[in-house]
């Protein structure tokens, strides 16, 4: 493992890459902290840009990109009480008044401490858990594959879908049945091109992406006409007040950060649950811990009330990229985003990964500390400056973002067709999320689409067209229970608010 | 059971999901591949039935929170306007060249989002392309087709 550290270390700290943790870092947090853009959108946004680099250096750039999304949601959080992302919502909840009662810098600064003791020790946690992992999961066979691939898709759907499971999973089949367009992988016969060249290599992951993310987000924001930059002037920009932590502050922070990381990083690692159940779960479990005086203060500015959320969806991130390295199966949207970056890079994670590229394996593991510095170095003092971003009128950040979005399909595949097809289904995008259809399980869909079927097709033939392979092993029989768990509580759930809405 | 949008999508989710299984059905595999365990087709009808199951199961059972968009807030206009300025951008972007399309398309955006101060709306368009174009051909030396450029002589 030392070893490793050290390979790891030596990739990471090269001028190249430190440099791309740094512009990862601070272009993540200011996409971030836009409202209603959030890591995927920034990540997606970054992915043409990756591709001009080796496959370690892209990845370097989008875990920066990442964490920098995550800690830019938290500023805009704080500074307008409007969440970039869903796993910083649980911020605004006391750092916004905080910033009300004329303590911004502060809010923003047990923020960014939190987050970087939430992702220092969850980096540990990953350090130590990915290699133990990466060496159970090779005893993993096709049916064990594609029993975890349900079962993220089936977490994902269920987390994602604020109750709504039904459309998640329809979100799911739709983002499979798009991964299906093209050539056979076996056979190379096409399916679902309909005699069009232009679809026989099937439908770009980047297209999915930009057009699923970056361009619906853009265009949800015309269509319902919200105005990110108003929000703004609600709160004065140019004076955040001090960004000093006094000793009692640092003494709550303390006990608060340790309980926070180490829940924070087993939701990551669970497929499907990620930064946003992490962050309401620290909340909650933190509000349980604390004295009854400090309890009355949660919702109105309390230190761990801020501190618990912010540590927690920091160490939840570390946490997702557990199963995304050892199993090569994504346990969220984002990840799966990487993991279809990474298979452009042509690499396909698992737990291979750790001995053929030991490399890139270990640099990103370094790297996210590195991020980690670089966001409490670089970020916080520039706050003040970054914040005024949020003051930019929509009428310029919105064509900025569909410019983005259109010329990074353009410089990779240099066809209107594509351009034409993203835009369709950006618009199909927008519509489903006007009526809360949820997109990070279609994505996730998109992405494991092919593996999936690979790992049925292996496991059908293995067994002579016998779906027995689903309890054959006691491995494979666990993961399938799981399954039927999640299935069961969300039915359950389903039938008990169908019964309250019948009662009212 | 009550109809609303999300009803009618599902119900075009229903529709899309049996066509899917037509064609699912249509996928020619070879011969020797027709009666195996797994063939191209297996997986794409397994899709189009799970498509048609949950779609159905939205459309058949009562909505926990029915979500109805009022159609008096969504800026309809605004949107489709910049949807058919996408549109234009990308047909005209391989024939009239990045610089000039990218351009035009940021002004008109602009334009149509209720933007009036000329003097940002010309900052950000012509200068900025420009601009972004230097880093991507001339520093990245990523490749960007542009007979306009190449007519006048500005690119090679």
């Amino acid at each position: 493992m030392i070893e490793g550290i050290l390979i790891g270390l030596k990739t990471a700290l090269s001028f190249q890459n430190l440099m791309m943790v740094m512009i990862g870092c601070f272009a993540g947090t200011i996409i971030g902290m836009l409202p209603g853009l959030g890591p995927m959108t920034a990540i997606a946004l970054m992915i043409p840009i990756t591709y001009g680099f080796d496959p370690a250096t892209g990845l370097i750039l989008m875990a920066g990109v990442y964490y920098g999304a995550v800690f830019g949601g938290s500023t805009s959080s704080i500074l307008i009480n409007a969440p970039g992302v869903p796993g910083t919502v649980a911020t605004s909840f006391d750092g916004y008044p905080m910033a009300q009662q004329g303590k911004a810098g502060k809010a923003l600064a047990i923020a960014a401490y939190s987050s970087f003791a939430g992702g220092t020790i969850s980096a540990i946690f990953l350090l130590i858990a990915a290699p133990s992992l990466s060496k159970v999961s090779l005893s993993f066979r096709s049916p064990d594959y594609f029993g975890l691939m349900i079962l993220g898709l089936t977490a994902v759907a269920a987390f994602s879908s604020k109750g709504n499971f039904l459309k998640a999973m329809m979100m799911c089949v739709l983002g499979l049945m798009l991964a299906s367009v093209g050539q056979d992988t076996l056979s190379d016969i096409p399916r679902f091109t309909f005699n069009t060249m232009n679809l026989s290599d099937g439908i770009s992951f980047v297209l999915v992406v930009m057009a699923t993310f970056a361009m619906s987000e853009a265009l949800t924001i015309i269509i319902k006409g919200n105005d990110p930059s108003k929000a703004a002037k609600q709160i004065s920009l140019t004076d955040l007040g001090s960004i000093k932590v006094n000793k009692e502050e640092t003494k709550q922070m303390a006990a608060t950060i340790p309980r926070s990381s180490i829940l924070g990083f087993i939701v990551g690692v669970l497929p499907g649950a990620g930064a946003t159940i992490a962050s309401f779960l620290a909340y909650g479990m933190e509000r349980n811990f604390v004295k009854s005086e400090e309890k009355e203060k949660f919702g109105k500015g309390s230190v761990q009330g801020l501190s618990a959320p912010e540590t927690a969806n920091n160490a939840a991130c570390s946490g997702s990229f557990v199963p995304l390295l050892t199993l090569g199966i994504p346990g969220s949207g984002t990840t799966a985003v990487m993991l279809g970056a990474l298979l452009g890079f042509g690499i396909q994670p698992g737990p291979r990964l750790y001995e053929t590229n030991p490399d890139i394996f270990w640099s990103v593991i370094m790297s996210m500390y590195i991020g980690m510095v670089v966001l409490l170095i670089l970020n916080l003092p520039l706050i003040p400056y970054i914040a005024r971003i949020l003051a930019v009128p929509r009428t310029f950040l919105i064509p900025m973002i569909l410019f983005f979005s259109v010329t990074g399909i353009y410089l990779m595949s240099f066809n209107n067709f594509d351009i034409f097809l993203m835009i369709g289904i950006a618009v199909i995008a927008t519509i489903l999320r006007l009526y809360d259809f949820p997109m990070p399980p279609l994505i996730l869909a998109f992405v494991l689409g092919g593996l999936m079927e690979e790992n049925l097709r292996r496991s059908l033939l293995i067994s002579d067209g016998s779906w027995s392979f689903l309890w054959d092993r006691p491995l494979t029989v666990c993961i399938m229970m799981t399954i039927f768990l999640i299935v069961c509580w969300q039915i359950y759930n389903s039938l008990k608010s169908i019964k309250k809405t019948e009662i009212l | 059971m009550k109809i609303n949008s999300v009803k009618i999508i599902s119900l075009l989710f229903f529709v899309l999901s049996a066509f899917y299984l037509y064609t699912a059905h249509q996928i020619q595999v070879f011969a020797f591949d027709e009666n195996a365990p797994f063939n191209a087709k297996t997986f794409p009808i397994y899709l189009g039935y799970a498509g048609m199951f949950f779609s159905g199961l939205k459309i058949v059972l009562p909505d926990q929170k029915p979500i109805e968009v009022d159609p008096k807030y969504l800026e309809f206009r605004k949107t489709i306007l910049l949807v058919l300025t996408m549109i234009v951008y990308g047909a005209t972007i391989l024939k009239v060249g990045f610089f000039l399309s990218t351009s035009l398309f940021l002004v008109f955006s602009y334009y149509f989002l209720g933007e009036r101060r000329w003097k940002y709306i010309i900052i950000f368009s012509f200068p900025f392309v420009a601009i972004f174009m230097y880093l991507l051909h001339g520093i990245l030396a990523v490749y960007l087709r542009d007979p306009l450029l190449k007519y006048i002589g500005i690119m090679g």
